[in-house]
């Protein structure tokens, strides 16, 4: 039975990757911080599916663990990387630990950890990696350009390890979901043609796994919109405020 | 973050504060600012699921946590829905109970409203199969309920609309069955009187009528009755006996858009009602179809609500007591054909004695009829209260989105003392809904 393992195995997006691949006959390893407290989500999938599921505890931020961490049996077949921290732009601006602690929680643990997972797979010969960026690393805007800038980051690195392992048997999948109604975006009001539901990603993920698709955009439009967004001139971008 | 709260019949509209629920702590946290309500999958057709200061959200409390594979004993919390419960359980030989006509419910919307299905003669309401449930009070304290602890709270939770605190937890106790199959006869009834004994004889485990609300006169009542029972293997062609849960994957269709007003009036109503008649009477008699099909038939076309249009729809639902239900039916009936405002989903059940303290059923009939919303609609329905208070009926809170505080306290006495219950226990300053404040409940 082929194993996906699913880093920041806690957020909605995580958990309905964990539900589509559960219901595709995968076993899951959920990797998550205080991993003890998904014991509902373990009994829950489980019982659903019929599937297996393991709880690790995994912390994006402690990269000296992280060799250790992907040197566990059995290597995964698939590994997801749901991790993110939104933070907050106007507070974070004027704070370095803040905006340090966004930045590495988007780029430093997810891309470090995805690498050494890599690594691994290519040895193997097979595996594929998935890792959850965001449309907000396509431009930076001053809205949220620390979490963006830091996703712009893992976008390229997960480019790059896709250019790397093409040829090795391994697979990258980028995904840029657009607005997902999630615990992170809860208080926002997010424009309903452009959210999707965390169920929506899940299904796109499992998809994207199954046809090696590169980079997925969950709603369509999302190509479209960041398409335009990326090709305003600098010299109007810097102008607007979007 | 304003939401639209309305409910199934997207009549009344209500726009509200709506506060997703994820763990306890959240819970008691959205509870302190004053009356809240619980929401589940907003089956309920009017504002029973609203309250504009704060509608809990309890779809993401929504995992199974425990099965026991002996028993037939769920454990879940509040949120998960009837359909995956089906999905998990039956290819391991398990049925809900009890299931109400969709199945994209939540547990507790079920256990709140405590539904009840075309067994509830045989099998009574979804609260008879539930062992326990976990109850978030208006203390901000979470009490396991049971018949044999805090039994007070179990019996005013089952049938208490939500207003007696928030269910987080359930333990359910599922049904066997052998086979995700159905044993259906469908009766051709010409009158009401057939059909009325056609359930008099009991038959069957499942029964239910769709009747035409248009046909008059010799016709009035004119219904096909469908029984059911769950199929045993024996029961399947021989290529389906070795997987006996297996059944074929239905196409869902969506309804596009807000269908124009118009498509939908007495014309084409009673085209449609006649010719359903005329094609499914053709169809009489015995055959064997899969769950789905069987209980959910409205499940395949998403949204199906939108096709009464913007102004939405009421739906009327009442019991009648066995000795009124003849004359009873036959008065509303007939004022409902002349009318001429039915729409295509009227359904008729037989449902057995209830001991819910505030639970809908009673022993007799209970009719339950599609108005797409207009003043002239509502109209009809002040008339239709007259003649079920005339006859000692009662309402479906589940389903109502307009009724008139007097007429309910006139024609449910349990009403008023379920509602003195609520305020000498502290609950009604902290649990209410659009509907518990139009019926001073
Ligand atoms: C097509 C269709 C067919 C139907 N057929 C039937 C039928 O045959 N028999 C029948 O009995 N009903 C039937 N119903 C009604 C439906 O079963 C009930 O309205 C049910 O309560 C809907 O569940 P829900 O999760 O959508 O709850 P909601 O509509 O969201 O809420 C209903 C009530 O439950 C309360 N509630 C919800 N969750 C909780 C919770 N966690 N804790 C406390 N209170 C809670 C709410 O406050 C509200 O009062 C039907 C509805 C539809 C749309
Ligand atoms: N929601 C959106 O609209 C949206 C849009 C585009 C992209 N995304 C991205 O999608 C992914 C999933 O996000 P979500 O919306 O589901 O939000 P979420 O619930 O906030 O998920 C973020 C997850 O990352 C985990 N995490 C943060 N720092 C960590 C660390 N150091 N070690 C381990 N785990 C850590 C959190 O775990 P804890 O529970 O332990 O805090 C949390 O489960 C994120 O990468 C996010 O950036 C979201």
């Amino acid at each position: 039975m082929s194993q996906v393992m699913i880093l920041g195995g806690r957020s909605d997006m995580a958990l309905a990757c964990a539900h589509a691949f559960a219901g595709a006959g995968h076993d899951i390893v959920l990797a998550a911080r205080r991993s003890e407290t998904l014991g509902p989500e373990k009994a829950d999938i489980e019982l659903r599916y019929g599937v297996t599921v393991g709880l690790r505890d995994f912390d994006a931020l402690d990269v000296d663990g992280h060799e250790d961490f992907a040197a566990a049996d059995p290597l995964p077949d698939i590994v997801i990387c749901a991790v993110g921290r939104m933070g907050e732009q106007d507070a974070d601006q004027d704070d370095v630990a803040a905006s340090v602690a966004v930045m590495r929680s988007n780029y430093e643990g997810p891309a470090a950890i995805l690498g050494a997972y890599a690594t691994r797979m290519e040895a193997r010969g097979t595996g594929t990696i998935v890792g959850i960026s965001s449309v907000a690393g396509d431009r930076g805007r001053a809205t949220n350009y620390i979490y963006g800038s830091a996703k712009a980051g893992f976008t390229a690195f997960l480019s790059g390890m896709r250019n790397r392992l093409t040829g090795t048997g391994v697979h990258v999948v980028t995904v840029k979901p657009g607005f997902v109604a999630t615990q992170m975006t809860e208080h926002m009001d997010l424009p309903e043609r452009l959210t999707a539901q965390p169920a929506e990603v899940g299904a796109a993920i499992l998809k994207a796994v199954d046809k090696g698709q590169n980079v997925i955009y969950v709603r369509g439009v999302w190509r479209l919109i960041m398409g335009i967004i990326r090709s305003i001139p600098e010299a109007i971008f810097k102008k607007m405020s979007i | 973050m304003s939401a639209d709260l309305s409910g199934w019949g997207r009549y009344p509209r209500i726009e509200g504060r709506r506060i997703p629920v994820r763990d306890e702590d959240g819970l008691r946290a959205a509870m302190a600012d004053g009356p809240v309500i619980a929401r589940g999958n907003g089956r309920s057709y009017g504002d029973a699921a609203a309250q504009v200061g704060g509608t809990l959200d309890m779809r993401r409390m929504n995992r199974m946590l425990d099965f026991d594979a002996d028993t037939g004993v769920l454990t879940a919390e509040a949120g998960v829905i009837l359909g995956d419960v089906i999905a998990a359980f039956l290819p391991r030989g398990w049925f809900p109970p009890v299931t109400p006509g969709t199945k994209l419910v939540t547990l507790g919307g079920m256990i709140a409203a405590d539904v009840h299905g075309k067994n509830h003669r045989r099998d009574g309401t979804i609260g008879r199969h539930v062992l326990w449930v976990e109850v978030m009070g208006a203390d901000g304290e979470l009490r396991r309920a049971s018949r044999s602890e805090n039994s007070d709270l179990f019996a005013a939770t089952i049938g208490g609309m939500g207003l007696t605190g928030v269910i987080l937890r359930c333990a359910l106790q599922l049904a066997p069955v052998q086979t995700g199959w159905i044993r259906q006869e469908m009766i051709p009834t010409p009158d009401l009187d057939a059909a009325m004994e056609v359930f008099e004889r009991d038959a069957a485990q499942y029964a239910v009528a769709w009747f035409d609300c248009l046909a008059k006169g010799a016709d009035l009542g004119r219904s096909l009755v469908i029984l059911g029972d769950h199929a045993e293997p024996s029961d399947l062609p021989a290529n389906r006996r070795p997987v006996p849960f297996d059944v074929p994957v239905r196409k869902a269709r969506r309804v596009p858009l807000d269908a124009p007003g118009f498509a939908l009036n007495k014309y084409t109503l009673r085209a449609f009602n006649a010719l359903y008649y005329r094609v499914n009477a053709g169809k009489a008699g015995r055959s064997v179809v899969d769950w789905d099909s069987y209980f959910y038939p409205l499940d395949a076309v998403h949204e199906w609500n939108r096709i009464y249009g913007r102004r939405g729809f009421a739906q009327y639902q009442v019991v009648l007591p066995l000795e009124a239900s003849r004359d009873g039916l036959r008065t509303l009936l007939d004022v409902i054909a002349a009318a001429e405002q039915g729409s295509f989903l009227a359904v008729l059940k037989r449902l057995g004695p209830e001991k819910g303290q505030f639970s809908f059923p009673m022993e007799g009939y209970t009719l339950a009829l599609d108005f797409p919303v207009s003043p002239a609609a509502l109209r009809l329905l002040d008339r239709l209260d007259a003649i079920t208070l005339d006859h000692g009926g009662r309402y479906y809170l589940a389903k109502d989105s307009r009724v008139p505080a007097e007429v309910l306290h006139k024609a449910d006495p349990r009403a008023g003392e379920f509602a003195r219950a609520r305020q000498a226990a502290g609950y009604a300053g902290v649990f209410a809904s659009a509907q518990s404040e139009r019926l001073k409940l």
